[in-house]
């Protein structure tokens, strides 16, 4: 009994949540979706709070709650208020634009906290099943955020096959947990981290298929590819949603399972990191090449990024996991940045998705114009903007963990998405004509203003600040 | 004080005229030039007269630093010696005298004002060449007379062949000037100075000083020597290098007489003389000066013979007895190279301006072949371009009088002539092609002569009065009696010619004493080595130039004169002497073969095959191609079917698994624990 109330007093911030989510499906049945705005209001407020108390109230060593079942540590903290504050700019962008759109639901406030419940599990699993609960909470939810337009073919088509395919990766998540179990005998990952390195084969066999579910929910090559069909599919700022704080809590999760209970099989898992990393960097730079779609390029841009990010995990060394916290923090306000830019975007009443759309963006929309450059300026990591210091740490990461291969083909892959996001920026400032657009939403220009002011200079004066804690937060749990 | 004022005068009168033409206007701007030239004309007469039969000392007026690092000094200067007095002369009274009659000759000409500053620039240049007391101060007085020969040549340039010839003029001087630069370096390199006396001091005591690159080396007096020469060969348009010249004759006449005749091409010339010291050390050096020098002589004086653009038969001419020079200083006489340099200035501006005058008067007609018939109506120029000829061919009867070119041309080749028993290489090949050339130029000389003023007038007799409108009167008064409908050039043209004329006279026999005979000592002083081997040549070689000069004008006389319209059948009925005469050996052919052609065919497989299949297919457009094609099948592997999507999630999982496998059981295979 007191084990619950001790785990109840340091899972606050998963109650704030899941209480937002029960009384929200309750208040939204009664109010139906007049009440959506406001809903989504307190969503955002709610996500605010848990994602502050989260960093802010971290016990000093970690703390194993319900049994074992999840653990509280620093690492967890700083993982949970990145991933709730960029759940919240993208609930406000999202609020904001399906109230323009006429299409607001009492369901997305609700259905974002629910799946950003289930990445706060994610982020603090401390056992197979806990693990598995919220990667399946946090799909469950974006499976319907995908299918946001019933009607509209490609949303449910996006809906669908993310179902399907995110079916198939919790079945190999499943698979291998069920041969890591079969072979250790555990579920808790201490135990699992004291039998693991007997297990044998069975038990590398296992962790594999784990990361490849893993892999899925990252979109990592070769498991990427629902990731631009789900992304084009979706309403834009359900994308943004997507790209932004599922990508972080998978992530997290990765580096929790490998470098807790895994920590032992480094070398055989680092390689199948560096694999993954190899191919999803050279994959999303070259594939979105040839892309005309924004959504589509952003999509393989997502892909590329998750590569950069698993890149330093390869090593095994905990300050490579450091420098993908690091990566992330400052890909996530970029990328919503560029989707809420995306967001606001409009033409006749319907979205303008495509490069070609932006032509002549400079002469008509200097402001819009300026935050673009900017943002697509730190996604190629051009000095001295914040993404060049976030391949910079990654990149420092796998030389020092003796990954120079995997750094030179992070440096090319660089180059060549170097050379889309040139192409959007060669659309906005020297391409002539385009159609003239409708005023763009305050709110999304906003949450963009915020994502670029962050990418420079914010962060990267902050980048110190920041390195520390992502130093200690690793430090403190690995 | 004087030398400097000499030195820089023109090149501020020049920039004042250049620069303030909109607010001086023509006239006030040829005056200024004019005026500031007469002014330095006199003070160079003067300085020359006090070097000569005063006694002012050898002096190097220092006026500042130009470059000093690393003991590398170059100092800007104004040297005051034999050499540099002689060439003040030659360089300013002609220069004057060609200001004046610019006034005249380009009296119609809208630009009046850039032509006389380009003159004087010139001139600055030039002098700032002579004037050298280091190799960089004559090498930049060396590059700004060629920059002022491009101005001048292509100063018509709203047509396409002054342009051509100004183009093609600094494109084989660049050659030279290479050489040049080169020969500058080398010499810094070997003897670690550029300054004349102290290279020249360097080299006199480490005669046996080699250079070279690897295994390879050679004397560094015959580097530094040779490659010098090449740098001459091209200002001096020696062959191989000669193309330039006849067709810079594009631009005005004024030009040919001041730059391509009487000063910048002889800068060859003088400085080889100036490096006297150097080629007395360098016996193969100086013997490639002597063998490309007498073959210049033979070879432009051939093509003389079958040119009939008037103009460029005088080039031709010039470039000959530029080889004259070069061959004599090869074989070690370079006073008697400075004293055809300077007796040529003369006749050779002359000569010049005389086929200027014609030229202005047959309202720029410049082809022999519609000219005819001058005479009566140009009697004075007919007169002045006698006088010219007779000294070019150098009429003169030995022991008694000669004109100018008499006493130059024949003491070059009686240089010759001694080299031969010196036993100077090339001096054989020199004496014969000096002889041989005599021969031709005096043909040649006469047929221009007879060409142009006798028998009867071959142009069109009428249309020169449209474009001029007192064409009509003369053409009136003369076009009854066969002669050309030309008239007598203005006073302000003519008195250059009669100055000239006067110097074509008697220059040779005035000055021969002082460079080549008994007071030649006492001349040059310590700056020329002056052979004092035996003056006593055979009576056959004294005679041998007369002889075939007057060869040459009995032929001309048989063919121009006797036989009117003999030449231009023998041109008619073509045959391959007459061909490879007329197209100057086709040397503008074989270089645009090799050069242009080559050089373009070169350029256009490096293009093809270098740099866009080899670098940009295996480089940049490659990469590029192979990045897009493998967008290209990434897009086409995104089927979007659910079921290609989840096989490849398997095939993966698989795959990865067995990777994971052998991963670990590669001990040394894995990354750091």
């Amino acid at each position: 009994m007191s084990d619950l109330i001790y785990s109840l007093s340091w899972a606050q911030p998963e109650l704030w949540l899941a209480g937002f989510a029960l009384a929200g499906a309750l208040v939204g049945a009664w109010v139906k979706d007049r009440g959506a705005g406001l809903l989504s209001g307190a969503g955002c407020l709610v996500l605010i709070v848990a994602g502050v108390l989260a960093f802010q109230f971290q016990p000093r060593t970690a703390q194993t709650l319900f049994g074992g079942a999840l653990v509280i540590d620093a690492y967890a903290g700083v993982a949970k208020a990145l991933i709730a504050l960029s759940a919240a700019a993208t609930l406000w962008l999202g609020a904001d634009h399906f109230r323009r759109t006429n299409e607001q639901r009492f369901e997305l406030p609700v259905l974002t906290v629910l799946a950003v419940l289930g990445m706060f599990i994610m982020a603090s699993a401390n056992d197979l099943i806990t693990l598995y609960v919220g990667v399946e909470l946090q799909s469950l939810a974006a499976y319907v955020l995908a299918a946001w337009r019933r009607d509209d073919a490609k949303s449910s088509e996006a809906g669908l096959k993310y179902f399907v395919l995110g079916a198939i990766s919790s079945g190999l998540l499943l698979f291998g947990a069920s041969y890591i179990y079969g072979f250790t005998g555990s579920l808790r990952f201490a135990d699992i981290a004291a039998a693991a390195p007997a297990g044998g084969v069975g038990v590398t066999f296992g962790l594999v298929l784990l990361l490849c579910g893993l892999a899925f929910k990252v979109s990592a090559a070769p498991f990427h590819m629902w990731t631009p069909d789900v992304y084009e599919g979706a309403p834009t700022p359900i994308t943004a949603f997507f790209a932004a704080a599922p990508k972080l809590a998978a992530l997290v999760l990765i580096g929790r399972v490998l470098y807790g209970p895994f920590a032992e099989l480094t070398p055989q898992w680092g390689q199948v990191i560096a694999a993954l990393a190899a191919l999803s960097m050279a994959v999303g730079a070259v594939a979105a090449l040839l892309q005309t779609n924004l959504k589509r390029l952003m999509a393989y841009s997502s892909i590329a990024n998750m590569g950069f990010a698993l890149m330093p995990l390869a090593s095994g060394d905990p300050a490579g996991l450091t420098a993908a916290l690091l990566y992330m923090a400052i890909y996530l306000p970029t990328t919503i940045g560029v989707f809420a830019l995306i967001v606001a975007l409009r033409r006749d009443g319907r979205a303008a998705e495509e490069i070609d759309d932006l032509a002549g963006l400079a002469a008509r929309r200097p402001f819009m114009a300026a935050l673009f450059t900017i943002l697509m300026f730190s996604l190629a990591g051009i000095p001295p903007l914040a993404g060049f210091w976030g391949k910079w740490v990654v990149f420092m990461a796998a030389v020092r963990g003796e990954l120079v291969w995997l750094a030179i083909v992070g440096g090319i892959a660089a180059v060549i998405a170097a050379a889309y996001y040139l192409r959007v920026l060669a659309a906005i400032w020297f391409k002539p004509g385009g159609a003239a657009l409708q005023a763009p939403s305050a709110t999304a220009m906003t949450v963009a203003f915020i994502g670029a002011a962050l990418s420079f200079p914010i962060l990267v004066l902050a980048l110190g600040w920041l390195e520390r804690v992502a130093n200690t937060a690793v430090g403190a749990s690995f | 004080m004087i030398e400097t004022f000499i030195v820089l005068a023109p090149l501020i009168a020049a920039a004042i005229a250049g620069l303030g033409q909109r607010f001086l206007g023509d006239k006030l701007a040829m005056a200024l030039t004019t005026g500031v030239l007469g002014l330095c004309c006199a003070l160079s007469l003067y300085t020359f007269a006090a070097f000569t039969w005063g006694d002012a000392p050898e002096r190097v007026t220092e006026l500042f630093r130009f470059i000093d690092v690393a003991g590398f000094t170059s100092t800007w200067s104004v040297r005051i010696d034999s050499l540099s007095v002689v060439m003040l002369v030659v360089v300013t009274v002609v220069s004057f005298l060609v200001h004046v009659y610019s006034i005249g000759y380009m009296a119609d000409d809208p630009h009046r004002a850039r032509f006389f500053s380009y003159l004087s620039f010139f001139t600055f240049a030039m002098l700032a060449l002579v004037t050298a007391n280091d190799f960089l101060q004559m090498f930049f007085g060396w590059e700004g007379v060629g920059v002022a020969s491009y101005l001048l040549i292509g100063f018509w340039y709203q047509n396409k062949a002054p342009n051509d010839a100004a183009i093609k003029a600094f494109v084989v001087n660049r050659v030279g000037d290479f050489g040049f630069a080169l020969g500058i370096m080398a010499c810094f390199f070997a003897y670690g100075s550029i300054r004349f006396d102290e290279v020249f001091a360097q080299a006199a005591a480490h005669p046996q000083l080699m250079i070279g690159v690897g295994d390879i080396s050679f004397r560094a007096v015959e580097v530094v020597s040779g490659l010098l020469f090449i740098g001459a060969m091209g200002k001096s348009a020696q062959f191989f290098l000669h193309t330039w010249l006849p067709d810079a004759m594009e631009g005005p006449t004024p030009v040919s007489a001041l730059i391509h005749a009487a000063t910048m091409v002889t800068a060859g010339v003088f400085m080889v003389c100036r490096c006297a010291s150097l080629y007395e050390l360098a016996p193969y050096a100086a013997g490639f000066v002597t063998i490309i020098g007498a073959t210049t002589a033979i070879f432009a004086a051939t093509v003389g013979l079958a040119q009939n653009d008037i103009k460029r038969v005088v080039a031709y001419s010039t470039c000959s007895q530029l080889g004259y020079m070069f061959f004599a200083a090869g074989v070690g006489a370079y006073n008697v190279a400075m004293f055809h340099l300077f007796t040529h200035a003369f006749f050779k501006a002359l000569l010049f301006l005389g086929a200027g005058s014609v030229i202005h008067g047959l309202h720029h007609e410049q082809d022999m072949r519609r000219m005819g018939g001058v005479r009566g109506p140009m009697t004075i120029t007919w007169a002045m371009m006698l006088i010219g000829t007779l000294a070019l061919i150098g009429f003169g009867v030995p022991g008694f009088f000669g004109l100018a070119g008499f006493y130059s041309k024949d003491a070059a080749i009686e240089a010759a002539f001694a080299g031969i028993e010196a036993g100077r290489i090339g001096a054989q090949w020199a004496f014969w092609a000096g002889v041989g050339a005599a021969l031709l130029t005096s043909f040649y000389s006469w047929r221009l002569l007879f060409m142009t003023f006798e028998g009867t007038y071959r142009g069109a007799a009428h249309g020169h009065g449209e474009h001029h409108g007192h064409g009509e009167t003369h053409s009136a008064h003369h076009q009854q009696s066969g002669a050309a409908p030309a008239h007598e050039s203005p006073m302000v043209m003519l008195a250059p010619l009669f100055v000239l004329a006067f110097g074509a006279v008697f220059a040779g026999w005035f000055f021969a004493p002082y460079f080549v005979g008994e007071h030649a000592g006492a001349f040059w002083r310590e700056t020329l080595h002056v052979s004092h081997g035996h003056h006593e040549f055979p009576d056959w070689v004294i005679w041998a130039p007369l002889a075939v000069t007057g060869a040459g004008f009995v032929f001309a006389v048989f063919f121009y004169l006797l036989n009117q319209g003999l030449g231009a059948r023998i041109a008619a009925a073509g045959g391959p002497v007459h061909a490879f005469l007329y197209n100057k050996w086709f040397f503008d052919e074989i270089y645009d073969f090799i050069f242009v052609k080559g050089g373009r065919a070169l350029g256009n497989f490096l293009w093809r095959w270098g740099d866009q299949r080899t670098i940009d297919g295996l480089g940049p457009d490659g990469v590029s191609a192979s990045t897009r094609f493998a967008s290209r099948q990434m897009r086409r592997a995104q089927t979007g079917f659910v079921y290609h999507y989840s096989f490849i999630m398997l095939i993966a999982a698989v795959a990865f698994g067995a990777f994971a496998i052998w991963a670990g059981a590669q001990p040394a295979n894995g990354a750091a624990p």
